[in-house]
């Protein structure tokens, strides 16, 4: 994880139900805005957000979601931690591949949300669930 | 938190004593609390119901509000809530309406005096906070059924399908596409496609703010289910960044057509369908 230091507080939003989703997207949009990204990459960092939330709530059974501000030299970006305590995934190359999926998707939310952001860090275990980490810097 | 017999009796007799004393003092305090926003008259039967449910409650000896014989009681307060959630009142003000029980049954303990009074009066007051929750739990389950009917309203409103010309249905899909909305959606435009008989279906994204892999699955699949009833489908409202983020995605709309505008979709349609537009030649020296 590169060198950030967190602005301001931290904001956090459970992810129980598909409503939670759209409260994640909301949350991601102004943090989005308050670091001043452009457009493309407010909505770049929105869809990924989306998607990972979904994750969370379809395979990982439900878990938090985490949204900061980070500040590295002159740069501000967005970073959001998804964290759930589910059954964690199997096999982490594979989920990675564009077109697999498990649930009936379209098999692109893991492997499209990575090439959404600029930074993406997964952890995960059968024991201790899957948290994955995704920064968006300014330009 | 029942209250016993001995003590649900002397409730009784305290409250249908001076029942006329007790309606108006109660009705008074409550007028205050919600400043004129409801008529005496309406107040002052609201307290003679909740009133005459308690002395009724109370009579049939000892008072517990989850048992059976207390069916009346609970009845009264739900109805009291349902009414002031739906007229827009606040919590406070509604739970105020019970709660200000309590100040009556003061006064009237304090006069009554006795050996029993401050017992008396803290099992009455305990009385009175459970009541007071449940109207509160009541207000609250009204009020989450109201915004469950405007949801539902608002699914109905916010998916129309729109005839753009003959032959040309177009669904300008507005906010978040989720499952049940993609359902709506999906089912409005096949049924209108049979009864107009289209050969064209626009579907406009212009007001949906962000295209994530289930959006774009949704889409896809109607695309699908359209194409099989033999309607051909376009995509309209892509933005720039919705484009690029299509892209990094991965999704691929295949085939589908896509345009940037709703015109522009339009445009592309009537072409397909061999309507000529143009532009009438301006007047000579008009």
């Amino acid at each position: 994880m590169t060198a950030g230091i967190d602005l301001g507080h931290p904001q956090a939003q459970s992810v129980r139900s598909d409503e939670d989703v759209v409260r994640v997207r909301q949350l991601v949009r102004t943090v989005a805005v308050a670091v001043k990204l452009s457009l493309v990459d407010q909505t770049k960092v929105v869809t990924a957000a989306s998607e990972l939330a979904r994750n969370t709530l379809v395979y990982g059974g439900g878990g938090s979601v985490e949204v900061a501000t980070v500040e590295n030299g002159r740069r501000k970006g967005v970073r959001i931690v998804f964290a759930d305590s589910g059954p964690g995934i199997a096999d982490l190359d594979l989920a990675l591949t564009d077109g697999y999926t498990t649930g009936g998707g379209l098999g692109l939310g893991l492997s499209g949300s990575r090439r959404l952001v600029d930074e993406f860090e997964i952890e995960t275990s059968p024991e201790t669930g899957t948290r994955i980490t995704v920064t968006k810097w300014s330009r | 938190m029942a209250l016993s017999t001995e003590e649900s009796g002397r409730l009784a007799a305290l409250l249908s004593g001076q029942a006329d004393r007790v309606t108006s003092r109660w009705t008074e305090i409550v007028t205050s609390s919600l400043r004129g926003r409801l008529s005496q008259a309406e107040l002052r039967r609201q307290v003679q119901d909740l009133h005459s449910a308690i002395v009724a409650t109370s009579e049939q000896g000892d008072i517990d509000l989850s048992a059976d014989n207390a069916a009346e009681l609970r009845a009264a307060l739900a109805d009291l809530s349902r009414g002031r959630a739906r007229q827009g009142f606040s919590a406070t003000e509604t739970t105020v309406s019970i709660f200000a029980l309590k100040d009556v049954l003061a006064e009237l303990v304090q006069e009554a005096g006795g050996a029993n009074a401050l017992n008396d009066y803290v099992a009455f007051a305990k009385l009175v906070d459970e009541m007071g929750l449940f109207t509160f739990e009541s207000f609250v389950r009204t009020r989450e059924s109201l915004i469950a009917d405007q949801a539902e309203q608002l699914l109905e409103l916010s998916t129309p399908v729109v005839k753009l010309w003959e032959g040309v249905v177009a669904v300008p899909l507005v906010g978040t596409l989720d499952s049940a909305r993609a359902q709506v959606v999906m089912e409005r435009l096949l049924q209108t496609l049979v009864d107009t008989s289209s050969p064209y279906a626009i579907i406009d994204i212009t007001g949906v703010p962000a295209v994530d892999t289930q959006v774009a699955q949704h889409i896809l699949k109607t695309v699908v289910a359209a194409r099989l009833m033999g309607a051909d489908c376009i995509i309209s409202g892509i933005r720039p960044q919705i484009a690029q983020t299509i892209v990094a995605l991965g999704i691929e709309f295949g085939d589908i057509a896509t345009k940037a505008s709703l015109a522009d979709a339009l445009r592309h349609v009537l072409r397909l369908s061999g309507v000529e537009t143009a532009r009438r030649q301006p007047r000579r020296g008009a």
